[in-house]
């Protein structure tokens, strides 16, 4: 039941020369459902970030003004509840009840009503645990779940999404977005950040663009807009509903085995697995959260030790260490041979700024600084990252920094090239740039395995794909 | 792994005092032996600790677990003194060198060996059976702790176990990238070293972010802030601390009565 | 210049999480430190020149935040945080850990919490190392000989703690701003300056 009213509303992040969202002028009316879109970058969570009353003024430049019911967000945060796309961040307490039961306290709820709100939340969202039980044995869709509750127990005016879905199967993201309909009150203002907005349509009544330069590129009912604006919000990124990508099938036929897996399995993490990745071929591995996809993707890489099992890499790929497993090469040679993408982009960076991050890989394989310095201007342009050669990785929007930690993979043009959830969080335009560029990688010949949610991605790229279920149960709670 | 649970039996009829009372409790009877040097009264408030274990659902093996580098420890303070004791009166039982080994050493290293055991021994007991969540509602109700920071130290320790993950991925992330030390030990030092300051970096990024999760959730937002759990501190409570100081002040008076009594201060 | 003497919300947490790394590494530390006892049985005052490092969140606690309070409060946490985790010293390293916080506090304290330069932390690092000296001078060494052992003891634990926390700290905090993580804070917006 907040109103929000943006006029002239920029911010610009401390440290950083462009605007991270500018000109935006814009009323939501209280009880409207907004779905919030526009290109990786665009400022979307930046904006929303903004909403919550959590841009300290000390930590960037405000341009315009942004007010909730009147009021600065700052001073309204009582009025507004957040949950941001990476949940593992927003849990503050160790047992589930106490998290949920923390914004409560805060609020200074007397502490008899605490519990049986907490309870609500907990069942509006449709949590299958016990308050007692500890936060850390979540899966990452419990854990979105739980932080769902813990907005919704404080009964915001205005809810804020950001990319509530990301990363989960997509039987979870549908019932995270059921627990969304299910447990708003009819007079909630609700924002929702998602690039798949296929899925979050039925959820919203309005939708809003903004414009990667600045403003607001389109704004009203999701068919007006789309109708009237499909072909140019389709270009720009946005992924317009009913619009087909198309297939990149692989050009010749796979070749030689690069890497094998022999009932390959880390108790309890992974059940035993048999697979073979070809040269020239793209491999989609699918299932469930928790099914152990991570698992399999960083042994493959080299880079845990099997539990049970074995992984063979072919003479092509091993090279001089031909008979010896991955996990046991030299770090050096790995690096030339296998690359991996990390599910957490933010686990694979080491370096303090983008240029420096994509120039390690090659520098320490040893190429010559020329050679270093084109391979990565190409892919800075490519990936649209050009301009941000020289932030810190670390405060990458979310898109930015999942194709830079892509990109920093590809820079040594490994033979064999394993990425967990490659696509997610991206805009349409650098979703096609993504799956291009591995379809490049894959028709000169080297491997591909992605680990992925994403059945556009499985359907444009994939030659063959492999799907695991959990160790132990097969299924979902 | 690093455990962050509380070992104990959670019935146990000692381990369900008030944190604040338990913690108390194990301060008291530690100061109060802290006051002498001689044997017979750590010798006797082990005794008693000893005793009472049961009664804090702890078993003896896992004590001894948590102890054991305790008596490393117990070797250092032998050799220490043994090479560096003020008081070598008594009977000369080893003399090599600048080894000079009487009776009056060996009751001086016995005592603070003993000493040592008595006093580290409560505080493990209280930490083996305290959860921390309980530990820092207790500190705020029941022992006026500032709340903002009682509950903000509370939100961090969660990331202990987070932190012992995120060093495997962080060893994991330099490898893939090309990064590692091999054989020589002085890479292999640098390479810790940069990985631990990596933790530490990320560390400190997970707090930002926790910090701006709280203030999402209204902490700070000057709201006197309620509580949904109460900590109470009975009389049972003060009771348990008052014990432990008489019990403490028996095994001193002990030691006074039977002559072996060595001030700390004097 | 934040003039502000009240701690924020990340100020809080920011000094927690660092007294928790810390509490980590020295539940590691601990056992390095009883696993030398041995190695350091022919000078035992010597295994003082790696006292240092149960020092460093003292000292980085008040560089980094810089609030009156701060280096008490991270020892403070960081001892009880060993002590959760299961320190074998219990309750004890709890005291500890507050005698050693006071002795930075001071020296911020000593700058009127307005200098955090080098002289600032070394300074906070001798105090540190001084106020854990004391204590264990009176608590520990007793029973020892006062010219061959504790006197120099006292002396090497103090300069130790100059050393690895005072310094230490200092360039630590450098090597932390440059990350880009002390943004919000005083430490690093010194670095977004330049
Ligand atoms: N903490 C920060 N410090 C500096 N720059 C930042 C910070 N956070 C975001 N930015 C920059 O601001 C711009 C907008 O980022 P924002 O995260 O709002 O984008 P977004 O629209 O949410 O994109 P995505 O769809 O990729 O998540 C980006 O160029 C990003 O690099
Ligand atoms: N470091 C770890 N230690 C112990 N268990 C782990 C560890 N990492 C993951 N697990 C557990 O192993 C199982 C498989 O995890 P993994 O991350 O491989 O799953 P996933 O298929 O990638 O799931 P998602 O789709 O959510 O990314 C999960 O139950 C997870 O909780
Ligand atoms: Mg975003
Ligand atoms: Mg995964």
């Amino acid at each position: 039941m907040s109103a929000v009213e943006l006029r002239g509303f920029g911010w610009r992040h401390a440290g950083r020369k462009g605007w991270a969202v500018r000109g935006v002028d814009l009323r939501i009316e209280a009880g409207e459902r907004v779905l919030l879109l526009g290109p990786s970058g665009a400022g979307k969570s930046t904006l929303l970030a903004a909403l919550a009353g959590l841009l300290p003024e000390d930590s960037g430049t405000q341009e315009g003004t942004i007010e909730i019911d009147g009021l600065d967000p700052r001073k309204a945060r009582e009025r507004v509840g957040v949950v941001f796309q990476d949940p593992e961040t927003q849990l503050v307490m160790a047992r589930c009840g106490d998290d949920v039961a923390f914004g409560l306290e805060n609020r200074g709820v007397p502490g008899a009503e605490i519990w049986p709100r907490v309870d609500e939340a907990l069942r509006r969202v449709g949590f299958p645990y016990h308050r007692g039980r500890p936060t850390a044995a979540l899966s990452g869709g419990e854990q979105q779940r739980l932080a769902l509750a813990g907005a919704l127990a404080l009964r915001p005016g205005l809810l804020l999404l950001d990319e509530p879905t990301a990363n989960l199967d997509p039987a979870g993201a549908t019932l995270i977005r059921q627990a969304v309909r299910d447990a708003l009150d009819a007079d909630t203002t609700l924002i929702l950040v998602e690039h798949r907005v296929a899925e979050a349509l039925p959820l919203v009544d309005r939708v809003v663009v903004l414009e990667a330069g600045g403003g607001v590129r389109a704004d009203g009912p999701p068919d007006a807009v789309f109708a009237a604006h499909g072909d140019a919000l389709a270009d720009a990124g946005v992924w317009v509903p009913g619009r087909a990508v198309p297939p990149r099938r692989a050009a010749a036929p796979a070749g030689e085995p690069l890497i094998t897996a022999g009932r390959l399995g880390l108790p309890p993490r992974l059940a035993p697995t048999d697979l073979r990745v070809r040269a020239g071929e793209a491999l989609a591995v699918l299932g469930p959260n928790g099914a152990g996809k991570s698992t399999l993707a960083l042994l493959l890489g080299g880079l845990l030790r099997p539990g049970t099992g074995t992984v063979t890499a072919g003479a092509d790929l091993a090279g001089p260490d031909a008979g010896t497993p991955p996990h046991r090469w030299r770090a050096p040679a790995l690096a030339r041979r296998i690359g991996s993408v990390f599910q957490d982009p933010e686990h694979q960076f080491v370096t303090n700024t983008v240029f420096d991050e994509l120039a390690l890989g090659p520098r320490r394989t040893g190429q010559p600084e020329a050679a270093v310095r084109s391979t990565v201007d190409g892919l800075l342009e490519r990936l649209r990252l050009a301009r941000l050669a020289g932030a810190n990785p670390y405060t990458l929007s979310g898109g930015e920094a999942r194709r830079l930690s892509v990109a920093t993979a590809l820079a040594t043009a490994p033979r064999l090239l394993i990425c967990d959830e490659p696509t997610f969080g991206q805009d349409r335009r650098t979703w096609l740039e993504l799956v291009d560029l591995l379809a490049e990688l894959r028709d000169a010949g080297h491997g591909v395995v992605a680990v992925t949610h994403d059945p556009d991605f499985v359907a444009a790229l994939a030659d063959r794909t492999v799907t695991l279920t959990r160790p132990g149960t097969g299924d979902r709670p | 792994m690093i455990g962050v649970e509380p070992v104990a039996a959670p019935g146990a009829p000692l381990a369900r005092r008030n944190p604040v009372a338990k913690l108390a409790a194990a301060l008291v009877f530690s100061f109060i032996l802290i006051a002498t040097l001689d044997p017979v009264a750590p010798a006797i408030a082990i005794a008693i600790e000893l005793a009472v274990l049961p009664l804090f659902g702890i078993r003896y093996r896992v004590l001894a677990r948590r102890a054991w580098p305790l008596l490393a420890s117990a070797g250092g303070i032998l050799v220490t003194l043994v090479l560096f004791a003020a008081d070598r009166s008594g009977r000369v039982l080893v003399e090599a060198g600048p080894v000079l080994v009487t009776e009056g050493v060996l009751v001086t290293a016995l005592g603070l060996v003993l000493r040592m055991l008595a006093v580290a021994l409560p505080g493990i007991v209280v930490f083996a059976t305290t959860d921390a969540t309980d530990l820092a509602d207790a500190l705020i109700q029941n022992a006026k702790a500032p709340a903002r920071f009682a509950i903000g130290a509370l939100a961090a320790f969660r990331l202990v176990p987070l932190l012992e993950q995120e060093w495997r991925m962080i060893s994991m992330a330099r490898r893939a990238r090309g990064v590692d030390a091999g054989r020589n030990p002085v890479a292999k030092l640098r390479l810790f070293v940069s990985t631990a300051f990596a933790l530490l970096v990320g560390a400190i990024r997970r707090g930002t972010r926790l910090a701006v999760a709280m203030d999402a959730r209204g902490f700070d937002a000057g709201v006197p802030r309620t509580v949904a759990r109460r900590q109470h501190f009975t009389r049972a409570d003060a009771l348990l601390v008052a014990v432990a100081a008489v019990l403490a002040g028996a095994a001193l008076a002990v030691s006074v009565a039977v002559g072996t009594f060595r001030p700390l201060i004097g | 210049m934040e003039n502000s003497n009240r701690w924020r919300t990340i100020d809080i947490v920011v000094a927690s999480v660092i007294a928790v790394a810390f509490g980590v590494i020295f539940w590691a530390w601990n056992l390095v430190w009883s696993a030398t006892d041995a190695a350091f049985a022919f000078f035992p005052p010597a295994q003082t020149l790696i006292y240092g490092v149960w020092l460093v969140p003292a000292v980085l606690g008040g560089l980094v935040i810089r609030k009156p309070g701060a280096s008490l409060f991270c020892e403070l946490v960081a001892s009880i945080v060993s002590a959760l985790l299961g320190s074998q010293w219990g309750g004890i390293a709890i005291v500890q850990g507050l005698t050693q916080g006071i002795g930075a506090e001071l020296a911020f304290a000593a700058f009127r919490y307005r200098s955090y330069r080098l002289p600032s932390a070394l300074l906070a690092g001798a105090l540190t190392g001084l106020t854990a000296a004391v204590f264990d001078f009176v608590y520990w060494n007793k029973a020892t000989d006062l010219v061959s052992y504790r006197i120099p003891y006292a002396l090497l634990t103090i300069v130790s703690a100059t050393v690895i926390a005072g310094a230490g700290a200092f360039y630590l905090t450098r090597a932390l701003a440059d990350t880009g993580v002390l943004d919000r804070f005083p430490a690093g917006r010194e670095r977004a300056a330049v």
